[in-house]
């Protein structure tokens, strides 16, 4: 019994919250990798420019419930999706035509892109702070659980609760439809593989009459809607608040990184690389110590690796230590 | 002709590195443009496929005048093109590249890519795999076929044999003679001067930026100073 507890503890700890927040960091990181990919920069931008797609979405949510429309037991904010992602459809291309075309048209160096991005990001940043402001904002409505960890306590006997919020369920769900059909499109579709050539080899690309325009369009708008979905996501199981999304950046980064930038199936995997050594490293394992070893070995300490307050700390060494010694990621195998 | 460029003169900056060139290039004819390093080849013909802007020179295709035409409205016009270095996508796989090159296409890709496969059959079997794990002759078949997918009527090659060994050389030569007989234009770059007049019909040979010396395959391999001067003795 005590065996099954401890598990049920993990799980409850461990395994649910870093597959939420993976899932999470993985379509950041997607989004980065595919701007890298195709539009060859880092883009320092997308922390601000997911925490803009949430803001959209906060207030069209804000606006459907004050008309009285609700999904019911799911979030009103899912419905307010679509919109946020035109919008940020809308704001990457104008970003693209009124300040990265200047620079691609230019041939900038990788670096000047960087920098330009910063620019745009203190622009998001701006925005995003007049408009709703830097405080917490909660958005989420309907249902807050799927499993309370009391019921479940219930249901098995067991000592040790599982409470699922509806937020991770539907965070996995989002994040399960929104890459297969991304890996899909990439994958199996003739616009996908373009996309694909386009960054595997630009000249080529060029050689066989790829339009290089519309790729950097669909690129865009991928983008956009991905970081409306990771935005949201995160914001709902959360809360929204611009400084965390500008916070968010290093992990997003760091899972880019672990992946092998410019790979979107690395960025995934590197989302839960992570999701998991940020939260396993900072838990606190007192207590499934005290349920697996005998009562004479139990641990004093709260068996903690690093507090809480260093979690950013835990991005910051992966992505050091991978940069020294795997620079081309973890995964070994196709960018884009 | 079929296919010819006439006058061209343009460069980097302000030097002129090629010089008042002229190419021809007939349907099912294979001309070779030889010479020495630093001759300005590739760049000739990079200004036949409208990547290097020329001050003056013109280029026909079937009488019609594309000198205006950018590089992907020739190559929609009928031009193909294998560059020397990085031509094929090496992150997607085999059939994928093939799949790519006929992006302008959009009908009968299957069956260009099984008649791509009879031609080239060792990359039939590799089909499904990365193109970058290739070893460098099956890499040179997988361009050439790549080039081949949007069914031109002129094919350019640059350097088709640069870094494979002499039994590749002769094998992928021979590919290109099969090409020929499909009566596609084929103009190609080459350093190994010999083995490309063995199976050109014609041949032109640049010196620093110039036509110098011009004919058919057989006249340029036996004229006296020719091969003392480009084909090494």
């Amino acid at each position: 019994m005590d065996f099954i507890n401890s598990i049920v503890l993990l799980t409850n700890f461990i395994f649910v919250p870093a597959l939420t927040y993976g899932s999470q960091l993985a379509l950041g990181a997607i989004g980065v990798t595919l701007i890298y990919g195709v539009l060859r920069f880092a883009n320092f931008a997308y922390g601000d420019l997911m925490a803009f797609s949430t803001m959209l979405v906060i207030l069209f949510t804000w606006y459907l419930q004050s008309k009285g429309i609700s999904l019911g037991i799911l979030p009103t904010a899912i419905l307010a999706i679509p919109i946020g992602i035109i919008g940020t459809i809308f704001i990457n291309l104008f970003f693209d035509k009124t300040v990265f075309e200047y620079y691609r048209n230019k041939k900038s160096s990788p670096v000047t892109f960087i920098v330009v991005s910063l620019g745009i990001m203190f622009v998001l940043n701006a925005i995003v702070r007049i408009i709703i402001g830097p405080n917490d904002i909660n958005f989420m409505d309907g249902e807050r659980f799927i499993i309370k960890a009391n019921e479940f306590k219930k249901i098995t006997g067991l000592d040790e609760g599982l409470a699922i919020k509806s937020t991770q369920f539907i965070t996995l769900i989002i994040t399960i439809i929104t890459c297969s059909v991304l890996f899909y499109f990439l994958n199996k579709t003739k616009t996908g593989k373009s996309m694909r050539a386009y960054s595997n080899n630009e000249d080529l690309a060029l050689l066989s009459g790829i339009d290089p325009s519309k790729i950097i369009f669909l690129t865009w708008v991928i983008v956009s809607i991905l970081a409306t979905i990771a935005g949201t996501l995160y914001g709902l199981d959360k809360s929204f608040k611009p400084f965390t999304y500008f916070n968010n950046l290093l992990p997003i980064f760091a899972a880019t990184i672990v992946g092998g930038i410019g790979n979107p199936l690395g960025a995934f995997y590197g989302g839960f690389v992570i999701a998991f050594s940020e939260i396993g490293l900072t838990y606190a394992y007192k207590k499934f110590f005290v349920y697996i070893l005998p009562e004479y070995l139990e641990p004093n300490s709260l068996v903690q690796y690093i507090s809480t307050d260093y979690k950013f700390a835990i991005s910051f060494a992966i992505l050091v230590v991978v940069l020294l010694y795997k620079p081309n990621g973890i995964f070994k195998g196709k960018i884009l | 002709m079929y296919f010819s460029a006439k006058n061209l003169t343009g460069g980097y900056g302000g030097i002129n590195i090629i010089e008042d060139c002229s190419f021809e290039v007939n349907q099912g004819e294979i001309v070779s443009i030889l010479g020495p390093n630093g001759a300005g080849k590739s760049t000739a013909m990079k200004a036949m496929l409208g990547i290097l802007n020329l001050k003056c020179g013109e280029v026909l295709l079937n009488g019609e005048n594309i000198s205006d035409f950018k590089t992907q409205e020739r190559i929609k016009s009928g031009i193909s093109f294998v560059p020397q270095t990085q031509n094929i996508f090496t992150e997607l796989t085999v059939q994928e590249n093939l799949e790519m090159g006929a992006f302008l296409i959009q009908e009968g890709i299957n069956e260009r890519i099984e008649k791509m496969f009879d031609l080239f059959p060792i990359i039939k079997e590799k089909r499904n795999q990365f193109a970058g794990e290739l070893s460098g002759g099956q890499r040179q078949q997988v361009a050439i076929a790549r080039a081949l997918m949007t069914n031109p009527k002129v094919l350019m090659l640059d350097e088709p044999t640069a870094g494979v060994s002499p039994v590749i050389m002769d094998e992928i030569f021979q590919h290109i003679l099969n090409i020929k007989k499909q009566n596609i234009a084929i103009l190609m770059v080459e350093q190994n001067a010999r083995q490309a007049l063995e199976i050109s019909d014609r041949g032109y040979i640049l010196v620093t930026g110039k036509n110098a010396y011009e004919g058919n395959g057989d006249y340029l391999l036996n004229d006296e100073e020719i091969r003392k001067s480009f084909l090494g003795g």
